[in-house]
């Protein structure tokens, strides 16, 4: 590739954590400038000074406290760190000001080069409903009766679909538009069935050429939140991905697109499909794009922004492989598919050590996870020669994957790539309602799993017990020592319990759970977060999570979490008689389900509230939560106020 | 009929006798009996009966007495049976604890009581007294010669209460055991305050308000198996080192979280237990008395397999400032540790005292000079790490170079200064008017790690995610450390 960027040239990151924690991409285009030569400045707002593209940047600026309109939303601040740094390009970064047509045109104005489409193409796109327009001028199919007027009679599929609730929706959902990119218009657009999300990636340059590098499917979302993607897709042929493929290449060129962008297509049963919207920015999930062309599309938006024209032609794009992509998230799977969680990461290690698996973050073992920003905390992207190969790969990096000390979504992710549905191709945007409509509980355990995990459990719990009695260099241990052959143990699991008999012959352990013998033999080496263990002759990667005195052990068995609490028998027999501990009536007090911030209390101490009445707004990373009563009863006390900052579990308001 | 049950009785407890000069090995009899003693107690039930029963005699009295192995490491048991007139002690109860308490002395392993008694047996008179008295002097006179551990499972009144206190820890049982001086109806006749059992002495407010209890748990299984688990950190008496037991964590492994742990805002609080999780091995950490005077943290952990004690101001909790509570209780463990040949971590990010007329009325003076007297006086290895602020008198209390530390550290971050910037420069600059220029002069001047390590009172500034790794080694160079304080009769701590 013929680079002629000087040595001396120098790119200006405009990159929050939301960015950096969605750092994947950044974290790849920093490692990309680097390859180049490119030197790299970041800004950062108070809160990320230590975040990892800050440090990997070679110089860095602080633009302002956390409040991202107060940093990166901050023009001003970040067009004076430019000039200081004297830096000749910006990077935009993701979400922000990526797509801010104002900001584009200020830095055309001091002549810095903008990586990523010119002003006119983010103009043109950036608005939802008039880049239908231009759309539809450039013989691009879209949504039928669209035509910029708002028809009320079409069933609308609002940010908030909930058309009894439709005031209130729309209340949230121009909230959060305000609150995050200071837009407050909603569109309203026509209900399509059973739509799945596939997405054409383009790549143009500045002298009139464009391509399209195939599609990616994204139909696995949840509130409107892609959660797992993969290229190709399973659904599209030859025919409709040339079709979809060359109308996205006709629209770049009606706007003189001139970068990597990416043109949203919804596609129903039938295979018709309709555009959706026009990204003009290199996508969260571009890597798998790249791992079936074998182009890297960061260094292909540089050399375009440069003004060199593209290297390849239409048909030397190819699709080689398949490849899958999870995005791993900070947040509650079992509150409607995630709802964020913060904390520190006290433990973290990617799967990297397996092969053909990539993993971008931006973020490190000790990393914060705030309520500020995103939830993401990487992208899993796992390749293959076939679809089934590259999504056994993403089972074992997903077993692989160590995240302590946040909640994340791992389990979700794990039960999606292995479901049926998913793995036989039939998808849609509804998919994880429809296949989880009381919400998603987390892995069911079969009778056989169920065996696999109790005798793991008893195996750990022997082992751990065996070593508490091995002191070293202490003489005052009895001399007869006798090593117990044989364990009677009792294994809760899930309000469940099982008699299980372990025997220990070196590493393998022979354990008899409910009168079927399973075989497990490992390492059984207690400080480490994986437990990589043979069962059955099967090897599996579970982790323990927790392992206390009192028999309580928490694992991770196929993605999910399992308390499991082993006792010797004589114990569980005796915990019968142990007084039972009454736990909290949880209909009549309403406690913060996520970290965030208080936006409105709508009761006060003496109000009568209807069952499912409104109580109050609480919003974290972007997302407005409206907590509702859950019986009808008059409100007792009110323990938190608008603009205050509460934990998760933490007491709002207490009914009578 | 009572005749026939009270002769079971008999027979029962002989037989858990037997039983019990092994039941604290690993085969968990002792919650066997204890359970059959509560149902015991609840089939004999209270008010006639037990009048009735307390004049007759039981063989083996009210208390199950014995030795036996935790993980094959020897412990003598004594266990109180409330359902043998409540438990109460008596003359023979008395010498039934003391000896195996005078055994356990004289081999060295450390004793566990398990109290579960209502007081003295009034009907014995002074002989119950002395009895109490004569456990006293043996919990004092074993004190600092083997650990003795109670764990408080049922009501534990009157004279009772001052032989847990008296011993080195005291655990409780989470709605089912109380201790106090006098009941909630003295009180109610006294003081006319009304008090329920469990507000006026049940496991929350011990563990909470009164720091008489060190930590509380479940119930009796889950109590009797955090004891087990627990015992593993202790040596058996003071002749013994602290047990290494088999690790399976590497000594050199670097902990790159602690890299970014310290904010860059002096003021902005962390969680000193995630510094102390991150290099204990295996994250495991048996904190002491985590719900009292929570600006200081208190517990053992294990280095390499080795036990050692950690001690770290919270900054989380009021900034991490010393206090009354904080003092005594960073006193008491420091001087157990001392006492039982374990090693001393101490981390330290402390801004000062805590000011104010409630701390000064209260004496503080008197109680941080514990904290103080316990550092100074401990002739144990002693390892620092100064992870942020090391202030004023408070930098010198906890385990500085002056005091004998043996290695003193400094993360980058650490900041060895008599006071901080804002209150240094309102003193020296009163009235000035270019205090925020000189407040910047004196963070570069004194708020920072340089100070200290040219004097030699830190021994080097190392990288937070080589904490470990350094301290594993330390401690190995330290395990054959000898010092002895001067010959005393006992020194004489500011009590």
């Amino acid at each position: 590739v013929n680079m002629n960027l000087s040595n001396t040239e120098c790119i200006f990151f405009v990159a929050s954590r939301l960015i950096t924690r969605l750092l994947h991409c950044l974290w790849q285009v920093m490692k990309t400038c680097k390859k180049m030569g490119i030197k790299t400045v970041a800004v950062h707002s108070d809160v990320d000074a230590s975040a990892v593209h800050v440090k990997m940047a070679d110089e860095a600026v602080c633009v302002g406290p956390a409040p991202t309109n107060k940093s990166y939303l901050n023009m001003d601040a970040i067009m004076d760190a430019i000039r200081k740094t004297g830096s000749q390009a910006v990077h935009p970064g993701y979400g922000f000001l990526s797509e801010n047509k104002e900001f584009a045109k200020r830095l055309a104005a001091e002549d810095v080069v903008f990586i990523g489409p010119d002003t006119h193409a983010i103009h043109a796109m950036g608005d939802k409903i008039e880049s239908k327009l231009l759309a539809k001028a450039a013989n691009v199919n879209v949504i039928p009766g669209f035509d910029g007027v708002v028809e009320v009679s079409y069933t609308v599929n609002m940010v908030v679909l909930a058309t009894t609730f439709c005031k209130e929706g729309f209340r949230l959902s121009s909230q959060e538009a305000a609150s995050s990119f200071g837009d407050d218009r909603l569109l309203i657009e026509k209900f399509v069935d059973n739509p799945r999300h596939i997405e054409i990636q383009v790549l143009a340059d500045k002298h009139g050429n464009a391509l399209w590098l195939n599609e990616r499917e994204c139909s696995i979302q949840r509130r409107n939140q892609k959660v797992v993607e993969e290229a190709p897709s399973t659904f599209l042929d030859p025919e409709t991905r040339r079709a979809m493929g060359e109308q996205a290449v006709q629209l770049a060129k009606a706007v003189q697109y001139s970068s990597a962008g990416t043109v949203e297509f919804l596609v129903d049963s039938n295979k018709n499909f309709y555009f959706l919207e026009m990204n003009t920015r290199l996508q969260v999930e571009h890597p798998i794009t790249e791992c079936i062309t074998g182009l890297d599309l960061v260094q292909q938006m540089i050399r375009v922004a440069k003004g060199f024209p593209l290297l390849h032609k239409q048909e030397d794009i190819p699709i080689n492989g398949w490849a899958i992509e999870s995005r791993v998230y900070a947040e509650d799977p079992y509150k409607s598919f995630g709802l964020p969680s913060i904390g520190r990461l006290s433990q973290y290690q990617e799967p990297i050590h397996l092969p053909k698996v990539r993993v971008d973050s931006g973020i490190q073992e000790g990393s914060d996870i705030s309520i500020y920003y995103d939830p993401m905390i990487s992208k899993l992207v796992t390749y293959g020669a076939t679809r089934a190969e590259a999504l056994q790969r993403m089972e074992a990096a997903l077993d692989n994957y160590v995240i302590r000390g946040v909640t994340h979504n791992i389990p979700l992710l794990r039960e999606i790539i292995t479901h049926p549905r998913f793995i036989s191709g039939d998808i849609t945007t509804n998919f994880l309602p429809e296949e989880y409509p009381e919400g998603f509980k987390g892995h069911q355990l079969t009778s056989e799993g169920r065996r696999e995990l109790v005798a793991t459990a008893a195996a750990l719990y022997v082992s751990a017990q065996l070593r508490s009695q091995r002191f070293l260099g202490n003489l005052r241990v009895s001399t007869t020592p006798q090593e117990q052959r044989q364990w009677e143990l009792c294994v809760e699991l899930e309000k469940g319990s099982h008699t299980v008999a372990v025997s220990r012959s070196g590493s393998t352990f022979t354990v008899e759970v409910d009168g079927v013998t399973v075989e497990v033999s490992g390492e059984w080496n207690l400080a480490s977060a994986l437990l990589p263990v043979t069962i059955n002759r099967t090897p599996r990667v579970l982790q323990c999570l927790s392992r206390d005195a009192g028999g309580d052990i928490t694992l991770q068995y196929l993605g999910t979490q399992f308390k499991v609490r082993v006792l010797s028998q004589l114990v569980s027999t005796l915990s019968a008689h142990m007084p039972e501990k009454v736990p909290e009536d949880t209909s009549s007090i309403l406690r913060s389900p996520m970290p965030g911030s208080v936006v409105a209390v709508s009761v006060k101490p003496g109000d009568v509230v209807a069952e499912g009445q409104e109580i109050c707004v609480i919003e974290a990373m972007k997302m407005q939560n409206s907590l509702i009563a859950a019986k009808a009863a008059k409100v007792k006390s009110v323990h938190c106020k608008a603009g205050e900052t509460v934990g998760e579990g933490d007491l709002l308001v207490q009914l009578e | 009929y009572t005749h026939i049950y009270t002769h079971r009785q008999s027979v029962a407890q002989s037989e858990v006798q037997e039983q019990s000069r092994r039941w604290y090995s690993v085969s968990h009899l002792s919650v066997q009996e204890r359970i059959d003693r509560k149902r015991n107690a609840a089939l004999i039930g209270g008010g006639q009966k037990r009048i009735d029963a307390q004049h007759k005699r039981f063989a083996g009295d009210s208390v199950v007495t014995g030795q036996g192995r935790i993980n094959g490491r020897l412990v003598y048991v004594f266990s109180q049976d409330f359902t043998v007139f409540g438990g109460s002690l008596s003359g023979a109860h008395a010498q039934k604890i003391c000896k195996i308490m005078d055994q356990a002395m004289m081999v060295g392993a450390p004793v566990i009581g398990l109290n579960d008694s209502g007081g003295a047996r009034i009907q014995e008179g002074v002989e119950s007294l002395a009895g109490y008295a004569d456990i006293f002097l043996r919990n004092v006179m074993a004190s600092g010669v083997v650990p003795q551990i109670s764990l408080i499972m049922g009501p534990c009144a009157g004279g009772a209460v001052y032989s847990p206190a008296l011993t080195d820890f005291t655990f409780m049982v989470k709605d089912t055991s109380y201790l106090f001086i006098t009941g909630p109806d003295v009180v109610k006749s006294v003081t006319n305050e009304d008090v329920t059992q469990e507000e006026l002495g049940g496991a929350k407010t011990h563990t909470a308000v009164s720091g008489v209890a060190h930590r509380a748990f479940e119930n009796d299984i889950d109590a009797l198996l955090n004891l087990r688990n627990f015992f593993n950190f202790l040596p058996l008496s003071n002749q013994d080192p602290a047990p290494v037991t088999e690790c399976h964590d590497p000594s050199d492994r670097l902990v790159p979280g602690l890299d970014t742990i310290v904010p860059f805002e002096t003021t902005k609080a962390y969680d000193m237990l995630d510094i102390i999780q991150g290099i204990a091995d295996e994250r495991e950490f048996f904190e002491i008395m985590p719900n009292y005077a929570k600006n200081i943290v208190v517990g053992f952990a294990r280095m390499n397999g080795r036990t050692v004690g950690i001690v770290g101001n919270q900054p989380k909790v009021a900034s991490g400032c010393l206090d009354i509570n904080s003092s005594v209780k960073g006193a008491r463990f420091v001087r157990f540790c001392d006492a039982f040949n374990i090693p001393i971590l101490t981390f330290v990010d402390v801004p000062g005292f805590l000011p104010g007329t409630s701390q000064e009325y209260g004496g503080i003076i008197r109680h941080g000079a514990k904290l103080l007297f316990a550092f100074a006086e401990a002739t144990v290895p002693k390892i620092t790490i100064i992870t942020r602020k090391a202030y004023g008198g408070a930098y010198d209390v906890m385990s500085s170079k002056h005091l004998r530390g043996d290695v003193n550290y400094a993360w980058p971050s650490a900041e060895v200064a008599v006071m901080g910037a804002k209150g240094a420069v309102q003193i020296i600059f009163r009235g000035k008017s270019n205090q925020a220029e000189q407040e910047a002069e004196y963070v570069e001047k004194f708020a920072n790690p340089f100070p200290a390590a040219v004097r030699g009172f830190v021994d080097d500034i190392i990288v937070p995610s080589t904490t470990r790794k350094r301290i594993c080694r330390d401690l190995e160079v330290l395990a054959s450390k000898k010092q002895t304080n001067p010959w005393k009769k006992h020194a004489n701590i500011p009590l």
